[in-house]
């Protein structure tokens, strides 16, 4: 979504969009911190960033191009500022605040991220707001990436600065730093999954959403790098995303892993994901990133599916279902169970499985269909296919029920 | 997040005066309560779309074989309580979200402010893909993997 169309007709270069992108974060962390008004000061970058797209991709970039978004946007700022009617409220309650001190050292990308994820927003505001506040895109690319109206987003974006309105801007304490690196994590996985599971056709910006969640992870990495479950968050990203250009067909139609073309995965962050999951695995906390990361690895390094290391990865869910309890892991590990030891050990890993939905009743589907057991196959093909709530799930489990079918000749 | 879609149709839910038999004061508690609704939702960043259909008088009924020129016609002649009157779709956090913010559309005031109790039909929207990942993995591991 960089460039194409982001700052409205303005044909923006490349490397002037990625500049403005990687500055916004950081312009913004010096104006709220002077001003102490982080709404206001993130709708004068905002408008600041048009400002320059215009500018830089016109006359050049200017030498020092932080200090002339900076002043850009402060002059913005005070605009707003002497035309907002309840300036002279605003003016005393900045008055009877302490000082703010100018801690430089602070990485200002790091506390306007912090920000933006913070835990009283829902997982779904945090990512828009970061997407516009840290990823510098206009509300109508993240509209855009989100199939909703812009005005609904920016409804959305704008609720979500309110509520972080009255925080403090400035790096968390020591104590209460590792749960809020915590949420940043889990809103930028969120962010890379809303990419990771989109497929092609009217959902192809939401694609790119993985491009900026794995940005903003470098980003996160490279100021905290001592943190191994955001080492290990980086890696899973590169990992999954190495296999992206087989994942799909000509048409946009997902492609299951054993019938990827295994020559079209992205070598490059295969070895860089797998350098950062061993860099990440020095450390002696094992959380589900890693594991996550680690089942990922597996798959990059099978050179066919039937080299999958099935057993290796059955314990490595079964791990993770001990750090996360999440039931939808038990459903991987059922899975995995049945490629390493039949499809019967698979079934028995889903008895008391309590999922709502329709996952289950597909995953019973296949794995009756692997044993041979076409009636109860069918009925579980049936029960999948009335509660699916995705299209690309629901063609596939009708396609493969027709197939069933016609080969047994029911 | 997830849509769904909010649908009303033309049954009374419990009251059986019709509209034009109500005081002015009812009426406008009646569309005062849904314009609030609606400002409320909008200021959420909830709603995608909401719209109030025209009534069955103008309604046509498409049918075409791809050879010939369609078959227009009006109807269809349903029972009038069964004409979908609205729409809304609403992006929304959760399904428990969805149906509370149909239980505020059937609470909508009529005469003497009693709640008109109106059906809300709640429809999930069909998703381009898988939720999230995790379960994205289950579906890329398994989809064909079984011969």
């Amino acid at each position: 979504m960089a460039g194409a169309g982001g700052r409205g007709p303005l044909n923006v270069p490349p490397e002037v969009e990625g500049l403005l992108r990687d500055l916004a974060p950081q312009v913004l962390g010096t104006l709220a911190r002077r001003f102490g008004d982080f709404s206001t000061a993130e709708d004068a970058v905002q408008e600041a960033l048009l400002a320059a797209a215009t500018h830089w991709s016109r006359d050049g970039v200017p030498a020092n191009p932080r200090g002339w978004l900076t002043q850009a946007a402060t002059r913005r700022m005070i605009d707003a500022w002497r035309s907002d009617q309840a300036r002279e409220a605003r003016e005393r309650l900045v008055a009877a605040e302490p000082a703010r001190q100018d801690a430089r050292d602070e990485d200002d990308t790091l506390v306007v991220l912090l920000l933006c994820c913070h835990p009283s927003l829902t997982p779904a505001s945090a990512i828009a707001l970061t997407l516009r506040a840290v990823g510098g895109l206009t509300t109508a690319e993240v509209a855009r990436a989100f199939l909703v109206p812009e005005p609904t987003m920016a409804q959305r974006i704008s609720r979500a600065k309110r509520t972080v309105a009255g925080e403090r801007f400035g790096l968390p304490t020591s104590d209460e730093l590792p749960a809020r690196l915590r949420n940043v994590r889990h809103v930028l996985y969120l962010m890379f999954n809303e990419g990771y599971t989109a497929t092609g056709g009217p959902t192809l910006h939401r694609a790119e959403l993985s491009d900026e969640a794995i940005r903003l992870t470098r980003t996160l990495h490279a100021s905290r790098p001592d943190e191994p479950e955001t080492t290990a968050l980086l890696a899973l990203m590169l990992l999954d995303d190495a296999r992206r250009p087989a994942r799909t067909d000509a048409t946009g139609a997902l492609v299951p892993l054993p019938d990827q073309d295994r020559s079209r995965w992205d070598r490059a962050l295969i070895a860089e994901g797998t350098a950062l999951l061993d860099e990440s695995s020095g450390h002696g906390v094992v959380g589900e990133y890693r594991l996550q990361a680690a089942i990922a690895s597996l798959h990059d390094h099978a050179a066919h599916a039937r080299d999958t290391d099935w057993p290796q990865i059955v314990a490595l869910y079964g791990l993770l279902e001990e750090v996360t309890g999440n039931p939808v892991v038990t459903v991987n590990r059922a899975v995995a169970t049945a490629m390493a030891d039949g499809p019967r050990a698979g079934l028995a890993v889903l008895d008391g499985v309590d999922l709502p939905g329709h996952r289950v009743d597909a995953v019973r589907a296949h794995l009756h269909e692997m044993a041979g057991d076409v009636p109860e196959a069918l009925a579980h093909y049936g029960a999948a296919i009335a509660g699916a709530t995705s299209i690309p799930e629901r063609e596939h489990l009708v396609a493969r029920a027709a197939r069933l079918r016609a080969s047994t000749g029911g | 997040m997830t849509r769904y879609l909010l649908t009303v149709n033309f049954q009374p839910g419990v009251v059986d005066t019709p509209m034009e038999e109500w005081t002015p004061e009812e009426i406008t508690a009646h569309l005062d309560y849904y314009a609030a609704l609606r400002r409320e939702l909008l200021a959420s960043g909830e709603v995608v779309q909401s719209e109030v259909l025209a009534g069955p008088d103008v309604a046509k009924v498409v049918t075409s074989d791809g050879i010939g020129a369609p078959v227009v016609t009006d109807g269809p002649f349903q029972e009038f309580k069964e004409w979908i009157a609205g729409f809304q779709v609403v992006d929304v956090e959760s399904e428990a979200r969805a149906l509370e913010i149909a239980a505020k559309l059937s609470a909508v005031p009529g005469p003497g402010g009693r709640a008109t109790q109106q059906p809300i039909h709640v429809r999930q929207v069909l998703d381009g893909s898988p939720s999230d990942a995790a379960e994205m993995e289950t579906w890329l591991e398994q989809a064909d993997g079984v011969r």
